[in-house]
């Protein structure tokens, strides 16, 4: 290695011969990031894996380029996909971390938009919506939810065009400028890249998200209570499994998404009844436990018997 | 005739590259920045055509330098200039200014000298530029 470098004419003293790839790692603030990512995200096994891949890739790379061996700026765009509630758009806050404290962002902000934030309503209005968030993304992470809206492939006039070229533009002519990602439900976004294939070709990273499994909402549940100083007591557990398990068959369900409106819901239901039960004073315990009777009053536990009504 | 306005004035023309840091510096003071253009060159000419809006809530100059080149692609036989504007109270005004970019060649000013009453002589300053109309006086 050493022996390469001071071969390379006209590069100067300062470039090392070496570089300590396990220093770097501690030192740039990606270990951190890593482990932060490990403790708390719960679950996303293969997420994780690609997060590391990539970042000792990216670790990989800038120590080349500090010993001359690399001059281009790699392409950083990533897609994101998986079903809502997965996980998509913290990751990103996390992945718009790691790159900054790489370096291959000077800012390190998430800017997250829809198709309405680029995409203008008239002849003449998308140009310069979509230029604005790019110029507000500079330095930053562009992250595009449910990016397949902005092609619309029914309607080829459709303003979602103009913004995807200027877009392809600068994602290929400022790669060094800012970092797209974008997200949305897996088929649809394969759908959307088969369309465009300029997408496909300035994307180098795809992740997919998996959905969570039961055990795993039921550990994220408990990790969103513990936030708010709440928790649940043994039968309120018991019943948080019974309705992680019920809501998954119902339509639209959200995984993490879904969990936390039912807690918001559930915490609403406890502090009903803590109205309407106490005479006196209660304590920080009763204050702060949800138990089952909480849960189990989700209509997803009647629907059945709802369903039936409805029926008769 | 270099003209020398604003900060920096006296320095060989700025780089794109220092003007993105001159101009990070001033988004990281919280000031906003915007692009003003003009023909007319005189000094006492303070109010230039704008650029667009003044960008607020852009975190990174690269964003400044985009505008910039867009900016130039229309305007680029005039004088461009960054404008940081501070709006902070007590301040409420521009903060800093430097020219990023000039015409290929600049004509100077003429001196004019006024006879008046008695002996005394009212001295005037014309560009050379500005005998022609607007938006035909370089190039």
């Amino acid at each position: 290695m050493a022996e390469a470098v001071s071969m390379r004419p006209g590069v100067d003293g300062e470039v090392p011969s070496t570089i300590d790839l396990r220093a770097e790692y501690v030192e740039s603030g990606v270990k951190d990031v890593l482990e932060e990512l490990d403790n708390s995200l719960i679950g996303l096994a293969p997420v994780k894996q690609r997060i590391r891949e990539t970042a000792a890739l990216l670790l990989v790379e800038r120590a080349r380029k500090r010993l001359g061996l690399a001059h281009e700026t790699p392409t950083l765009h990533m897609s994101f996909s998986g079903n809502p509630g997965t996980g998509k758009t913290t990751v990103a806050l996390r992945m718009a971390d790691l790159l900054h404290r790489l370096g291959y962002i000077r800012k390190g902000h998430l800017v997250s938009v829809t198709r309405d934030d680029l995409v203008g309503q008239y002849i003449g209005h998308t140009a310069p919506k979509t230029k604005e968030i790019l110029k507000k993304a500079m330095g930053g992470v562009l992250f595009i939810d449910e990016a397949y809206y902005l092609y619309r492939q029914e309607n080829e006039r459709d303003y979602g065009q103009e913004a995807i070229e200027i877009l392809l533009q600068v994602m290929e002519h400022q790669r060094e400028d800012f970092v797209v990602i974008l997200a949305g439900y897996a088929d649809r976004m394969d759908r959307f890249f088969e369309s465009n294939p300029g997408f496909r070709s300035r994307i180098a990273h795809h992740i997919d998200f998996p959905d969570y499994t039961d055990s795993e909402l039921l550990r994220i549940a408990e990790v969103m209570l513990a936030k708010q100083n709440y928790s649940l007591d043994v039968a309120g557990r018991a019943a948080m499994e019974q309705y992680i398990a019920l809501r998954r068959r119902q339509p639209h369900f959200a995984n993490a998404r879904s969990i936390r409106n039912a807690l918001d819901r559930a915490r609403l239901r406890q502090a009903n009844r803590l109205f309407e039960t106490s005479n006196g004073s209660i304590g920080a315990d009763a204050l702060s436990t949800i138990v089952a009777a909480d849960i189990r009053a989700s209509r997803i536990f009647n629907s059945g018997t709802m369903q039936e009504e409805a029926a008769s | 005739m270099h003209i020398t306005q604003g900060a920096f004035s006296f320095l060989p023309p700025l780089t794109d590259e220092q003007i993105a840091r001159q101009a990070q510096y001033c988004i990281d003071k919280g000031w906003a920045m915007s692009l003003e253009f003009t023909d007319d060159p005189h000094p006492r000419n303070t109010y230039w055509d704008m650029w667009g809006h003044p960008m607020f809530d852009n975190p990174d100059a690269a964003a400044l330098i985009m505008e910039l080149k867009e900016c130039r692609k229309v305007y680029g036989d005039r004088y461009i200039r960054f404008v940081a504007f501070d709006s902070t109270h007590g301040w409420e005004s521009v903060r800093l200014s430097f020219i990023v970019n000039r015409p290929a060649a600049e004509p100077g000013f003429r001196l004019e000298r006024q006879e008046a009453g008695g002996r005394s002589i009212r001295y005037t300053t014309r560009s050379y530029a500005a005998d022609k109309p607007a938006g035909e006086r370089y190039g």
